[in-house]
């Protein structure tokens, strides 16, 4: 069954030897239809008996083979449909698994599309294919060589099996490589071989192909020939890695900055400071996320963060430098200095593809243009295009390829258009992928989990659940609402206490683990919620029927049910499933009528003012304790039903019963919080919210020293209260945007694992609780759907199952969970954004806006009317004259009227 | 901490084997003449060397003899050269001492001790060369140098391990590079005629819904190493006994 050599495989590291078997087998089989001596399991046979010839420069049928770089660089190409029958090598495959993992993806994506016919081929397993290192030679030259010698093998193979065939209708095989060397040896090896390029250009019937191709390799040239470089060469791999170790040089990921495109943050782990890199050289093209290696400046050469807003506006030219200088020599000596340095080397590229626009080359008839992206933190990038006409008016999508030293820009490559630029769904498909929202419809597979309708419940149903149809419970939440994950009751008892149930949507009993809709929500993590459009994370039947807890529909539901005393003591908790009848759902107004209406006297309204009076108590309490009250300029679109523009924005308003059930919400949570971290140390999903080191709210603490208020930030409680003092009678908005500013000083709560983190850092230092997690919004939220299947198991309702209980798996799944919410967040941000945009289309409009932050040349300004923050730029443009004049004081903060 | 695909999506894993594929096994019996009985076994790169002495009287304190069975000794040991990094202690530590309680506790289970009452029989076993499942590697060679001494058993006491790759896929005969990178481990020592097991132990929990196929694919590979082994057992029989002269294939073969 298995041929029985053992290799020995000897890697020297450090001094560790290690020996492994390599077992050769004689059962891998080649995977061509046309083979007649291997045993081929049916689904294996991937190539094509008879591939089309559909190349001008190889007129005979043919397989590819590819090499690694090839993969690496030209990644976007392979996923266009034009290229079939492709053989991938395991080496291959292994490569570019340890190079890029995304590629890596795409690559196995490729491979699992049976029409694309790409089949891998374990040639290092393989008795015949099977290459050992020779002395002195490099890993890649021995990569090469197998790759080469597969290629062979393949050769002779098939040829065997098609020996009757008339010579011009054999299939022959291809390696397409870009290195010149392994080209030259496989020439001399009397092998077919191309560049990719060269096959590329040559493929019929597939126009636009050649513009994916990546620039990786044509070196770029200046009009002006022979400048110098402009930017220092990186370090070797070697050198870099070297001074890692050493400590000479620091690894971190690199942030540039959204405001200056000169400068940027390097986030070095287990530093709490950031190191700042500024100016052209000290980024050495870096672009946004990269793992850089970063070498530190002696302490007298530190410098501050410019107070700049700096936008690339240059067209390729050298202005950039007197810009660059005049940051650089404005350096504050009263400012505390950061500890600064300069990027000598990139580790790992984090390129993605980028949404933006295509600005059109001056020039008439040139190929050579330029990308500038949506995202600021991004350079531009230089792309060559025969559709500049077409694509100018387009969204498109770009990656960046390489980034010579003589180039100002990176060059990349075009992918694709997403549609006509300032077309509403263009705009919100630009933005679902800038944020990296995972939005397509449905697949088949998902929507077959769905329960048949209609939808009933079974005796055995109401047997293993606690029946609530006789309480009144009811709902409370924003107008429009259709996913209703959460319901409230509350009913005074005989002894003066109050029976108080937090009822919750019961999502795990539809979307059972290891599903394929368990695994779709799973990575969606969070439903998107933007202004004119929802990106659901279970289908629509779920999260607006069978599972919202309609007015007057029994649904089945996960209780929280407490006895509590008047003054909000809380004698007894307990959980079970349930199945409930919603009396009413309610808007947040309704309620509040219905609370204030003292002449309705019905079981809802009364309980609903049980809830009023006992959250305010507990909010009270909360905030004794040190729960922070924070703030954010929310507002609210008026859509108009048909076009689905926004008609009219308003600021978002805050009633009682908004915090009535947030209150409930958070007394749920923590309560179950406690409940799943007794039972599960090692693998609760909790939410934490890390407490910041005193100095990240320093710039802030400062700035309200200058206005006359002392912030003190050494604890939640101190900070909530100096907040709550920072009052000026004469602006009532100055404390809410004190508050918007606290908020930006703080680190964002995360979902972590139990077993992952130590027992006191589970704080949640906004609520001020000790332990937290998410139960209540299972529809919207997938951690929800986790803690609701771990209270279950501990309740006895339900069983465990292996990766619910493994906590690795739980971590990398709240690293998923935590990335999406994020994302979500921004995603939900920006969207807003683009609808004030869309609102303010051919509008002028005065209003009253406020000072933020003060720069240097310009001023951040929120008007909170629109929840609209911007940039307005008070030195002049180029060219521009001056009409406002601008003394920049570092102490003083302005308000200005617009 | 990043882990490795214990097994790729073709079904190979990391060493080329397939999921249910044991390591190669070599071994050979009657390898020293002092002992009763000895054997050298060779389960890919963890190589092993067993020697057994007895049944004999009890060595040291009489007052550990036992009235109605034989007193069953075991000793594990490796080699200070086995490991990557040299071992300090060969013999003694904790882990060893751990290994030889499962080891006596394998044994008992299989050799006929009430026909040795007041007697004492030594299994001793020495790593040479670890490289996963070593317990395993160690059990098989005891086995072979039991049956090498003359010593009667019940049955073939056969060990091997299991895992799990990929959070679903068992895995057969565990290799120190899935040992170390991989889930939890399973070891289980099992009569494989009968289907009893003598000996079982995880290094970490599984889950239930994932214990019995483990459990299966465990005894599977013991059920398949018994083979290994039996067939052995029988060669080296024919060997010995041709010398003897009343070898069956060898009178053909001469």
């Amino acid at each position: 069954m298995w041929t029985t050599k053992t290799f020995l495989k000897k890697r020297k590291g450090s001094v560790l030897k290690i020996v492994r078997e390599h077992y050769l087998r004689d059962d891998i089989w080649c995977g061509s239809d046309i083979c007649t001596i291997c045993a081929h399991q049916n689904e294996e046979l991937v190539l094509e008996k008879n591939p089309q010839p559909k190349n001008k420069k190889f007129p005979f049928p043919h397989y590819i083979v590819l090499d690694t770089c090839v993969v690496l660089n030209q990644i976007n190409v392979l996923e266009e449909d034009a290229l079939c029958n492709v053989i991938v090598v395991q080496t291959v495959l292994e490569e570019v698994k340890h190079r890029s993992s995304s590629v890596y993806k795409r690559l196995l994506d490729i491979v699992g599309n049976p029409n694309r016919k790409f089949y891998v081929f374990v040639n290092e397993h393989h008795k015949d294919t099977y290459v050992e290192r020779e002395p002195g030679e490099k890993v890649n030259d021995r990569n090469d060589r197998a790759i080469r010698v597969s290629v062979a093998w393949y050769e002779s193979h098939l040829m065997s099996s098609q020996a009757d065939r008339r010579k011009r209708d054999r299939v022959k095989v291809i390696l397409l490589t870009d290195d010149v060397d392994s080209k030259q040896k496989a020439e001399n090896e009397g092998l077919h071989v191309a560049t990719i390029s060269d096959y590329v250009r040559n493929v019929e019937d597939c126009p636009g192909l050649e513009d994916r191709l990546s620039q990786h390799n044509t070196t770029y040239e200046l009009q002006a020939g022979g400048r110098e470089p402009l930017f220092p060469a990186h370090f070797t791999p070697s050198q870099i890695h070297q001074g890692i170790k050493s400590g000479k040089l620091l690894q971190g990921s690199f942030l540039a900055s959204r405001e200056n495109f000169l400068e940027g943050q390097v986030n070095v782990e287990g530093q709490d400071k950031m190191i700042l890199v500024q100016g052209r050289v000290g980024l050495n093209r870096a672009v946004d996320g990269d793992i850089v290696a970063v070498k530190l400046l002696p302490e007298e050469e530190w410098s501050v963060p410019s107070h700049m807003v700096l936008q690339d506006e240059g067209d390729d030219s050298e202005d950039v430098l007197e810009e660059e200088n005049a940051i650089l020599k404005s350096k504050d000596e009263r400012v505390a200095k950061l500890p600064t340095g300069h990027i000598v080397g990139i580790i790992r590229r984090k390129w993605r593809q980028y949404c933006g626009i295509l600005q059109k080359n001056p020039i008439e008839g040139s190929v050579r243009h330029i990308f500038v992206p949506a995202e600021r933190k991004v350079p531009k990038v230089r792309i060559e295009t025969q559709q500049a006409d077409i694509l100018s008016s387009q969204r498109i999508i770009v990656t960046i390829d390489s980034w010579p030293r003589n180039s100002r820009y990176p060059l990349g490559h075009f992918v694709r258009a997403l549609g006509t630029i300032g077309d509403k769904d263009t705009e919100n498909e630009v933005l679902l992928l800038e944020h990296d929202v995972p939005h397509s419809k449905f697949s088949e597979a998902v929507l077959s989990c769905l329960p048949k309708l209609p939808w009933v419940i079974t005796e055995k149903d109401v047997q293993s659940r606690v029946d609530l149809r006789h309480v009144d419970i009811c709902s409370v939440d924003p107008p429009g609402c259709t996913d209703i994950d959460d319901a409230l009751h509350c009913k005074e008892l005989e002894n003066g206490n109050y029976d108080v149930g937090v009822h919750i949507a019961d999502v795990s009993h539809f979307i059972r683990p290891g599903t394929a809709i368990d695994k779709e929500a799973a990575l969606r993590a969070t439903t998107v919620y933007l202004v004119d459009k929802r990106i659901d994370m279970v289908p629509e039947l779920l999260s607006s029927n069978l599972c919202s807890l309609r007015g007057n529909e029994e649904r089945f539901a996960f209780s929280c049910i407490w006895e509590l005393t008047s003054e909000a003591e809380i004698v007894s908790t307990r959980f079970c499933k349930s199945i409930i009848r919603s009396r009413q759902a309610m808007t947040y107004e309704e309620a509040q009528i219905k609370i204030d209406d003292l002449t309705q006297n019905d079981t809802l309204s009364k309980s609903l003012r049980g809830l009023n009076s006992l959250a305010k108590i507990l909010k009270k309490r909360r905030i004794e304790n040190g729960a922070l009250v924070l703030a954010s300029p929310e507002i609210r679109f008026q859509v108009d039903s048909e076009t689905q523009d926004p008609i009219e924005v308003e600021a978002k308003k805050l009633r009682e019963t908004n915090s009535m059930v947030e209150e409930f919400m958070l007394l749920a949570n923590i309560y179950v919080a406690i409940k799943i971290l007794e039972d599960f140390p090692e693998c609760a999903m909790l939410r934490r919210h890390p407490k910041l080191p005193v100095s990240n709210f320093e710039p802030f603490i400062k700035a309200g020293r200058n206005l006359g208020f002392e912030i003190n930030s050494e604890s939640g409680k101190a900070l909530a209260l100096s907040l709550d003092n920072a009052v000026r009678p004469d602006n009532a908005y100055f404390n809410t945007m004190l508050r918007i500013l606290a908020t930006r000083c703080m680190m964002q709560a995360v979902y972590f694992a139990s077993g992952m983190v130590q027992r006191d850092e589970f704080f949640h230092y906004g609520l001020a609780a000790p332990v937290y997690t998410h139960f209540t919004s299972p529809i919207r939220r997938y951690a929800d759907v986790i803690v609701h299947r771990l209270l279950a198991v501990s309740i006895g309702a339900d069983v465990t199952y292996p990766d619910l209980l493994d906590k690795r798996k739980s971590h990398s799944l709240c690293h998923n969970l935590n990335y999406r919410n994020r994302m979500a967040q921004y995603a939900g941000r920006a969207s807003v954004a683009l609808h004030t945009h869309l609102f303010f289309r051919g509008k002028v409009q005065d209003e009253q806006g406020y000072v933020l932050c003060v720069r240097k040349n310009a001023l951040q300004i929120l008007i909170p009317k629109y929840g609209l923050e911007g940039t307005l730029y008070v030195s002049p443009h180029k060219g521009a004259k001056q009409n406002v004049t601008f003394v920049y004081s570092e102490e003083v903060l302005y308000h200005i009227h617009l | 901490m990043a882990r490795m695909d214990l097994i790729s999506f073709k079904g190979l894993r990391l060493d080329g084997r397939r999921a249910n594929e044991l390591r190669q096994i070599r071994c050979k019996m009657g390898v020293f003449s002092q002992p009763d009985g000895s054997a050298y076994l060779e389960q890919g790169n963890t190589k092993v060397l067993a020697a057994v002495y007895g049944p004999h009287e009890i060595r040291g304190s009489r007052s550990k003899a036992l009235h109605d069975k034989a007193l069953v000794n075991c000793q594990y040991s490796m080699a200070t050269f086995s490991t990557g990094e040299r071992k300090r202690r060969p013999r003694g530590d904790r882990k060893s001492q751990e290994m030889s309680m499962h080891l006596r506790q394998a044994f008992q289970a299989a050799i006929r001790v009430e026909v040795y009452p007041r007697s004492q029989i030594d299994i001793f076993v020495e790593v040479l060369q670890a490289d996963g499942g070593n317990y395993c590697a160690c059990v098989n060679a005891a086995t072979l140098a039991l049956v090498d001494a003359g010593i009667p058993m019940t049955e073939y006491v056969v060990a091997c391990t299991a895992s799990l790759a990929n959070g679903d896929v068992p895995l057969v005969d565990v290799s120190n590079l899935e040992e170390n990178s991989g889930g939890p481990n399973l070891t289980v020592a099992a009569l494989p005629l009968s289907g009893q097991v003598a000996l079982m132990e995880m290094s970490q929990r599984f889950h239930l819904d994932h214990l019995p196929k483990v459990v299966e694919c465990a005894l599977q590979g013991c059920r398949d190493i018994h083979q290994i082994l039996d067939q052995a057992v029988r060669r080296h029989t024919e060997m010995s006994g041709s010398a003897l002269g009343w070898g069956n294939r060898a009178q053909v073969d001469l």
